[in-house]
């Protein structure tokens, strides 16, 4: 066993440039797949995170009828603030928030919107709703980067909102722009104004009503109020899980057609090797080795391209990939078009499974691409090979 | 002497006063006027956008204000797009993917082939006296005709408007200028009434100008090409099969 590694190795380092050349791509192999990998993970870690700090918290309680991918639902998607919910609504652990459409008319054309009241002293979201503390001659309102790109707001502008009140009556007032606010979390950016709650609320002749409750403390057990519905972190980030998933398969086949270019070249080796050294083959059975050790030998050479390809990967990899993981990939497109939480810069990250898995993977592709081709000196004649015959 | 001026005085006012409808009574009259047991007319209407203006023309069938329905005759993009209302459901039938939807919730607030109209606004069809208490507030004139300023303050909680004023024509009875308020009493759109035509024995304005007054443009132009009244309409035509036609 221990002839077997010296000897592969000797071959290795012997073989030279041909040996190098492999290694140089498997050990790239390593590196994208691991700095890939480390992407889509961070970018499940970021989007989750800014999911909780912006928008959904810990968990939230929806009205029985909301449905964020229905506006039909609104006007009949809002309820009392139940009793059950009170005491936590008032320690500022629970933020209700109102929801309802209206329209804007930026420049003189019309924009429908979402206007969602919350409370300006909340601190639960990040959202800058201090800001709404504003005295102004008009509603104070804060929206996101993407919405006042789009409409070409500015902080301090005033413009004309229109809604519809529980009875259906046309309202409309100015709305002050009193902040704007960069976020990555499109669903409370994108076509939505955020205004005092309590404002909203008389806008709309809905007193003390919400329409989604967002809570800081899961572990809390709390009795589910009729008419609410529970959702779980896990239920709102569901759709960023699906978007991993997809984004994990389309991946996958990337560095499928990566490593088969990789093991391609291992496989071509190992053929040209068992070619051009059949008077070695024979001369290792001459000097007593069964095949099945010669077999093992070949595919030792060949599975140790991949340990020098690790040892390659880690020389240049670790650099390059800590450097990535502090100042991130920023991506060549506006992100915010996407239309789901993703920053313009994705932060890598890696983990010991990550690497392990990875590497494990690499190197058992690696040893049986290399087992194939030695197969056929099992069925060699030792004679022939010792004189070099072609098989 | 100021005996003889008071009783002049008196008389004068008393007449003015007797002799002028209450408001009621002339929104009634506009009602009358303008409503009828059924009517079929043609129709084009003018979008004007910042850069460029489109008509599109129509025809449609109406029973009283609770049954319509229209079909766009042009132009090609438009043409065989039929609307069916029905008390109050919307339904539109686009022949582009031979589909019928129905327009309910937020959707009724856009608006009607890029036009200043809102599907809403076509579906309120209950009678002005039923949903507001109305005033006269003033007499005036508009290009040559006298015209009374009845003030709407809504009488109901379920009403689009808070409030609306209307300048009626003191002799034919039809309205010249609506203005629709919100509750706060922004202006919110303009509807202005023109050409108006005696059509079986009563007056009828054919052009309507309507102008959302929160968006920048220069309005929608409603010309009626045809109208006649009290025609005979086959009952198929209000039902969805006939959106399919």
């Amino acid at each position: 066993m221990k002839i077997a590694f010296k000897l592969a190795y000797r071959n290795l380092v012997g073989a030279g440039l041909r040996t190098w050349l492999n290694v140089i791509v498997l050990s790239f192999s390593f590196v994208v797949i691991i700095w890939m990998k480390g992407i889509i993970t961070g970018w499940d870690y970021q989007a989750k995170t800014d999911m909780k700090n912006w928008e959904i918290g810990e968990g939230q309680f929806w009205h029985k009828n909301y449905d964020p991918y229905d506006p039909f639902t609104l006007t009949e998607s809002h309820g009392k603030i139940p009793e059950e919910f009170r005491k936590e609504v008032q320690s500022g652990k629970m933020l209700a928030i109102l929801i309802c459409q209206g329209s804007i008319y930026p420049n003189g054309r019309i924009q429908s919107i979402l206007i969602k009241g919350i409370d300006p002293k909340q601190t639960l979201l990040q959202l800058p709703t201090k800001k709404l503390d504003t005295a102004v001659n008009a509603i104070p309102a804060i929206i996101g980067n993407s919405m006042a790109r789009a409409n070409k707001l500015k902080t301090g502008d005033f413009i004309t909102m229109q809604w519809r009140d529980a009875n259906g009556t046309f309202d409309a007032s100015e709305i002050y722009i009193a902040g704007i606010f960069a976020t990555n979390v499109p669903s409370v950016d994108m076509g939505q104004v955020w205004i005092p709650m309590e404002k909203l609320q008389s806008m709309m002749i809905l007193p003390g009503e919400a329409s989604i409750f967002t809570f800081s403390n899961s572990d809390i057990s709390r009795v589910q109020p009729k008419d609410w519905v529970l959702k779980t972190k896990r239920d709102l980030t569901a759709s960023i899980d699906k978007i991993i998933k997809a984004k994990t398969v389309g991946q996958s086949i990337f560095f499928a057609i990566l490593l088969l270019m990789a093991m391609l070249t291992i496989f071509d080796t190992q053929v040209l090797s068992i070619f051009r050294r059949q008077k070695e083959i024979g001369t290792y059975v001459a000097l007593g080795y069964t095949k099945q050790q010669v077999v093992w030998l070949f595919t030792t050479e060949g599975a140790m391209n991949s340990v020098l390809a690790a040892l390659l990967a880690a020389c240049y990899g670790i650099p390059f990939l800590a450097w990535q993981a502090k100042v991130g990939w920023t991506m060549p497109v506006n992100a915010s078009e996407f239309g789901m939480a993703m920053s313009q810069t994705l932060y890598p990250v890696y983990s010991g499974a990550l690497v392990v898995s990875t590497v494990l993977i690499v190197m058992l592709t690696t040893t049986v691409v290399s087992y194939w081709p030695s197969k056929k000196i099992a069925k060699m004649n030792p004679t022939e090979a010792l004189r070099g015959k072609i098989q | 002497m100021i005996k003889n001026i008071a009783i002049t005085l008196f008389t004068a006012i008393s007449t003015w006063v007797f002799s002028q409808p209450t408001a009621d009574q002339i929104l009634k009259k506009v009602d009358e006027n303008m409503s009828s047991e059924n009517r079929v007319f043609e129709s084009a209407m003018t979008i004007n956008g910042d850069r460029n203006s489109r008509t599109i023309t129509s025809r449609t069938y109406a029973v009283g204000d609770k049954k319509s329905f229209t079909e766009y005759l042009s132009p090609a993009r438009e043409q065989g797009t039929k609307m069916l209302k029905l008390e109050n459901q919307l339904w539109i039938y686009s022949p582009s993917t031979d589909r019928t939807i129905q327009i309910s919730g937020h959707m009724l607030r856009q608006s009607v082939m890029g036009s200043d109209l809102s599907y809403e606004d076509m579906m309120d069809d209950r009678k002005l006296t039923d949903i507001y208490n109305a005033s006269i507030t003033g007499n005036e004139e508009i290009e040559g005709r006298k015209v009374w300023l009845l003030e709407l303050k809504a009488k109901v909680t379920d009403v689009a408007y808070a409030s609306r004023k209307v300048w009626i024509d003191t002799e034919r009875y039809i309205p010249v200028k609506e203005e629709f308020y919100a509750k706060s009493g922004q202006l919110l759109k303009r509807s202005t009434l023109s050409d108006v035509l005696k059509i079986q024995g009563r007056w009828f304005p054919t052009k309507i100008i309507f102008k959302d007054m929160l968006k920048q443009s220069d309005g929608t132009e409603f010309k009626i090409t045809s109208v006649k009244f009290n025609q005979e309409i086959p009952e198929y035509i209000f039902t969805k099969a006939a959106l399919k036609q």
